[in-house]
């Protein structure tokens, strides 16, 4: 079977790339473009491990086809530190010990990226909605949703 | 498999017709894990999102036109229309989590033919229509008439949902929609409700729409309880009425979210509280078409 190829953005970079048409995105990045902080956990849109920016959008890669993506605009996890310099997202979570395996991070990175791109100073109840659709099954999400509000805080100090 | 993206809905249909079996899809939040359950992978799917016509929110003197594939997110995002039709605007946004949001369509929640799909009451109250394409033009039906039974549609192979109609609310008139799951997000009614009311000046009701999801192979109007309270006041008497009509419409099964005890009675409850929510919303209107919605309860979380 031909295989299809794609060209898109992906953090900042034109990636091209072969790929089978029934192939997730999920997949397709992790596979064919090799960036696998992306994660599946249920393969079912349930977990929000896989959470990618798809042209603004928060969205599961797991329920993407990969040839939906074609010109598409793409950010990863891997896309969230500058260089050297990570995210005040991601230094708040190693700060916070938000993390124990790991597998549900990137997602929530991403997804906690997308909700303080929308609303920098959200309440903690807004980041319990805005994180409804990530689930982590080992901190218990208190540890979470506190180093989200220490990166907000952060970054409107660092801002203002 | 093959993935088609057309760009036109004179180009789907030509696809389609040249392809029976193929399959038509918008953010396939359900269709990729059905498939990952076992449904047989179609040789063809048809990606209906990139036709422009299917995606957007657009409004006139007369009504509303919603693309079938827009993502659900960009119905609640939209503060006229969920000021017109609050309701609508939460069962959208109950579809899944945000992550869902950005795909999720009101096209592919009625297609779909879960008899829970949030969505569908909702729709069915506010009277919405469905404009459906083929080879051989389009025609619209009423929502109500789109799903058949869980999984099936009165959809011919070959056709798709275009658009909703939603026509203006009249004055005094808002909707809610109410749900009951087993956890405080991110799962599956047990029981949905949607409702309409239309008041008259000295604050009876003068029209009412009602229909419940969940407690039957498809969403069902009520039709009883909507003679109940039609022509009269909203009261313990003719609410106790719209209990009962609610709890008889039921024809419900037994599953791991609910009996089919626990459904009837709690349709009965949510029928209620939904009419009670549209009818509270309607008084805070001011004659105007524009639900108040600040001034309405705060259903964000559903049925609590």
């Amino acid at each position: 079977m031909s295989r299809t190829h794609l060209t898109c953005t992906i953090n900042g970079d034109e990636v091209e790339f072969l790929t089978e048409a029934d192939t997730s995105l999920l997949n397709a990045l992790r596979d064919d473009v090799g960036l696998t902080g992306v994660k599946e956990g249920c393969g079912t849109g349930d977990c929000g491990a896989c959470s990618i920016m798809l042209d603004g959008q928060l969205t599961n890669s797991c329920l993407v086809f990969a040839p939906e993506a074609q010109n598409a605009d793409i950010t990863t996890v891997e896309g969230l530190a500058e260089s050297d310099v990570l995210h005040p997202l991601q230094q708040t979570f190693l700060e916070g010990a938000a993390l124990q395996c790991g597998i549900c991070t990137p997602g929530f990175l991403v997804a906690a990226k997308a909700l303080l791109d929308n609303n920098p100073s959200p309440t903690e109840t807004e980041v319990r909605y805005a994180l409804a659709g990530n689930l982590c099954r080992c901190t218990g999400y208190d540890k979470i949703v506190r180093s989200v509000l220490d990166a907000a805080a952060a970054m409107n100090g660092a801002s203002s | 498999m093959n993935y088609l993206a057309p760009t036109s809905v004179e180009e789907a249909t030509s696809l389609l017709a040249e392809q029976p079996g193929a399959v038509v899809f918008a953010g396939a939040t359900d269709v990729i894990p059905q498939i990952r359950a076992g449904r047989p992978q179609p040789d063809t799917m048809v990606d209906l999102k990139k036709i422009d016509r299917l995606v957007g929110v657009a409004g006139n003197d007369q009504g509303w036109t919603i693309g079938a594939a827009t993502p659900t997110a960009r119905l609640t995002g939209n503060d006229e229309l969920t000021a017109e039709f609050p309701g609508l605007s939460e069962a959208a946004g109950l579809i899944g989590s945000d992550q869902i949001q950005s795909r999720s369509s009101l096209g592919g929640n009625l297609c779909n033919a879960s008899p829970a799909a949030d969505s569908v009451p909702a729709m069915i109250v506010n009277g919405m229509r469905a404009v459906i394409a083929s080879a051989d033009g389009t025609r619209t039906i009423p929502v109500a008439d789109v799903v058949t039974g869980p999984g099936s549609t009165s959809l011919a192979d070959g056709e798709f949902i275009v658009e909703f109609e939603l026509d203006r609310a009249p004055a005094n008139t808002a909707d809610a929609y109410l749900r009951i799951i087993p956890r405080t997000e991110m799962d599956i009614a047990i029981v949905g409700a949607g409702a309409r009311i239309t008041l008259d000046e000295a604050g009876n009701c003068a029209a009412a729409t009602i229909a419940l999801g969940a407690v039957a192979p498809t969403a069902v109007r009520v039709t009883d309880a909507e003679a109940a309270l039609t022509g009269k006041p909203i009261n313990d008497e003719t609410l106790a009425a719209v209990v009962a009509a609610a709890s008889a419409a039921c024809n419900p099964i037994d599953d791991k979210r609910g009996t089919i005890a626990y459904r009837r009675q709690v349709a009965g409850v949510l029928a209620k509280r939904a009419v009670k929510a549209a009818a509270e919303r309607a008084a805070a209107t001011n004659g105007s078409n524009n639900g108040k919605s600040s001034n309405s309860p705060d259903l964000s979380n559903g049925a609590q």
